[in-house]
């Protein structure tokens, strides 16, 4: 078990820069999402670490020791693949059974090691089925329980529930998340599904065009993020752009927003707000919610989505779609067409420096 | 279910049949008629068509048992048949294993272009091709002794090597090919997940990469020994006097003896041997794979 530093390292491919100077600490036994869109670099990066591909330039360490120039077969880390990668030729138990044996140890041992991580991924009866013969959640399970029998220092995974339908997906986050518990050992995990960056990991890195965006845990970057690409990126958000006040911005047409949280800007200078659409309360009458230091905006409902226990207002104002999702705790509800009026409070609002 | 699966694969059959007619009557005409006619002569006295008197004999047979000479040249020509096939994997194989995980793009597509060049030039030219390369003043005995300082005589033709040689270059691109195909199915990310367990390149090759490659390695073996093993043009040209081989001799009978009726016995003995070859290396085979 071993904590990973990764410092200022570059990667490129031809003209194309993969990675751009990339810095993240993973502490040790952490779970780490890297995320971001196809193309971000994370994936990149996650092979950087796995030693499948060497920097161009900066530092790896696992466990304190440089390692950006030793092969991944000599890095003692265990990887997840997309698409499992087991052994078709061989059983489920030679499958689990492959890192020891390659290693030499001996037939006892591994029989036991690999019969205690089967067991860990609650497939202690599967051992002698082939790979085809399992469905995609249990080929998962194997290809986790053949990834950590070798007790390695890191354990990352590349997109590891990508290619499983959406139930089965949340039953293995919860389960890797309490594998992970068991083991305590470093994880790290590459997704494109924000969704399951929030839920599973206790810090996310957010990577965009092979550069770090922001990192931190779940709840840090999704209240107060310091880009509009990590606002939108993780979660959804409604940025207003305007010029900064200093404590928040006046939009184009002089309505002032007050921000209580972000950046501190020079006033004059171009800036966004973002505000979490669950954050924002939507009303029809201007007077019944007149709470001072508020920001308020009036707009006209353009369209709304029922989705059974929320519903999502789109309010058209001043040429911008803003997006209220409003929790149906109520029958009452808002009819397309209808002009709102949309309060929430400073504290909700995240400053931006422009992009 | 069962009923239902039933009555789609019948209708399966039935819509498959005129695409799969052209082929099997091409099949019957090119290769099951004169095949029978070949059993037919092969169980005659003389040929009904030189206008002698003929008669049934299973004398055809018998000499084959009778004459230790034919057994030996069978023997020999089983041998040349597995030499060659081992030559072709230890040189097809890693070619192959290049092709399909080490290059890409244009520099595969040349490369490739190499390989089955052999294919499509004439048989005859390339035998007499390397008749030329390696005779003694050939191209390879000059080229050797313009570099080395001392001087060596090479004179490979009408040798067994020779005839190694050029059976190996006509036969090695099927090696190629199929191993080719089944390397290349097999997913980069098994060769990674390996690596990150630890594997070295030896190991993965071991018990990954060749196991999953074993049905290439045995179609490929299965292409070339039994043409091999019949072979006849490259043991003539190249092995001259000790190119005598089975395949020589059922050429001969055609040939030159015109002794029709013994050389169709001597290929249905040779076809049964490597029918029973094949059949008893199945199940190895078939676990192996």
């Amino acid at each position: 078990m071993a904590g990973v530093q990764v410092s200022n390292v570059s990667r490129s491919f031809g003209a194309h820069k993969a990675l751009d100077d990339v810095s993240i600490d993973f502490a040790d036994g952490g779970f780490y999402a890297l995320l971001g869109p196809s193309g971000s670099g994370k994936t990149t990066l996650l092979r950087q670490i796995a030693g499948f591909d060497f920097p161009d330039s900066g530092r790896i360490a696992i466990g304190g020791e440089s390692v950006e120039r030793v092969p991944v077969e000599k890095r003692r880390i265990g990887m997840v693949f997309q698409n499992y990668a087991l052994f078709p030729n061989m059983s489920v138990a030679d499958n689990v059974a492959f890192g020891l044996s390659v290693r030499g140890e001996a037939k006892a041992v591994i029989a036991a090691e690999v019969k205690r991580a089967l067991e860990l991924v609650q497939l202690g009866k599967l051992g002698g089925r082939r790979p085809h013969q399992l469905s995609g959640g249990q080929r998962q399970r194997v290809a986790l329980a053949r990834a950590i029998v070798t007790k390695p220092r890191v354990l990352l995974l590349d997109e590891p529930l990508g290619a499983l339908d959406k139930a089965l997906r949340v039953d293995m986050q919860i389960e890797l998340k309490r594998i992970q518990r068991e083991i305590g050992i470093t994880t790290i995990f590459v997704t494109h599904d924000q969704e399951e960056a929030l839920t599973m990991s206790d810090r996310i890195g957010i990577l965009r065009d092979g550069r770090l965006v922001q990192e931190g845990p779940p709840e840090e970057i999704y209240d107060s993020p310091k880009s509009e690409f990590a606002a939108t990126f993780l979660g959804d958000a409604n940025i207003l752009r305007g010029d900064s006040t200093g404590t928040g911005i006046r939009l184009p047409d002089g309505t002032a927003i007050a921000a209580g949280a972000g950046a501190t800007l020079a006033a004059g200078a171009k800036a966004s707000c973002a505000v979490r659409p669950e954050r924002i309360r939507i009303a029809t009458d201007a007077g019944s919610a007149g709470r001072a230091n508020g920001n308020m905006l009036r707009g006209q409902i353009s369209k709304r989505i029922f989705a059974g226990n929320n519903s999502t207002y789109f309010v058209e104002r001043d040429g911008q779609t803003l997006k209220v999702i409003v929790q149906n705790t109520g029958i009452e509800r808002l009819a397309e067409g209808q002009d709102v009026v949309l309060r929430w409070s400073p504290e909700s609002t995240v400053l931006i420096a422009a992009s | 279910m069962a009923i239902q699966g039933a009555t789609a694969s019948r209708s399966g059959l039935r819509s498959a049949l005129p695409l799969l007619l052209p082929a099997y009557l091409w099949l019957t005409v090119a290769i099951f008629l004169p095949l029978s006619a070949m059993v037919f002569f092969s169980f005659m006295t003389d040929l009904p068509l030189s206008g002698k008197p003929w008669a049934f004999t299973f004398g055809n047979y018998a000499t084959f048992f009778s004459q230790s000479l034919y057994l030996r040249l069978l023997w020999a020509s089983l041998r040349l048949g597995l030499e060659v096939t081992l030559w072709c994997i230890v040189i097809g194989y890693p070619a192959a294993y290049v092709l399909a995980k080490v290059l890409k793009g244009r520099s595969r597509e040349a490369i490739f272009l190499l390989v089955i060049l052999p294919f499509w030039s004439n048989g005859l030219v390339r035998i007499f091709s390397w008749a030329m390369v390696l005779r003694e003043g050939g191209i390879l005995d000059t080229a050797l002794n313009a570099v080395l300082p001392f001087k060596i005589n090479i004179d490979l033709m009408y040798s067994y090597p020779a005839v190694i040689i050029g059976l190996v270059h006509s036969y090695v691109p099927y090696m190629v090919l199929t191993c080719y195909l089944t390397l290349q199915a097999i997913d980069d990310s098994l060769i990674e997940a390996g690596r990150s367990l630890g594997a070295s390149r030896l190991q993965m090759l071991k018990r990954v990469i060749i196991p999953l490659s074993m049905p290439g390695l045995v179609a490929g073996a299965a292409l070339i020994f039994v043409p091999v093993v019949g072979s006849f043009m490259e043991p003539r040209i190249l092995g001259g006097r000790t190119g005598t081989f089975y395949g020589t001799v059922i050429e001969d009978q055609f040939v030159a003896v015109f002794n029709w009726p013994l050389g169709a016995a001597l290929s249905f003995i040779l076809l049964a041997v490597v029918l029973v070859i094949l059949a008893l290396a199945a199940p190895v085979l078939r676990k192996a794979a």
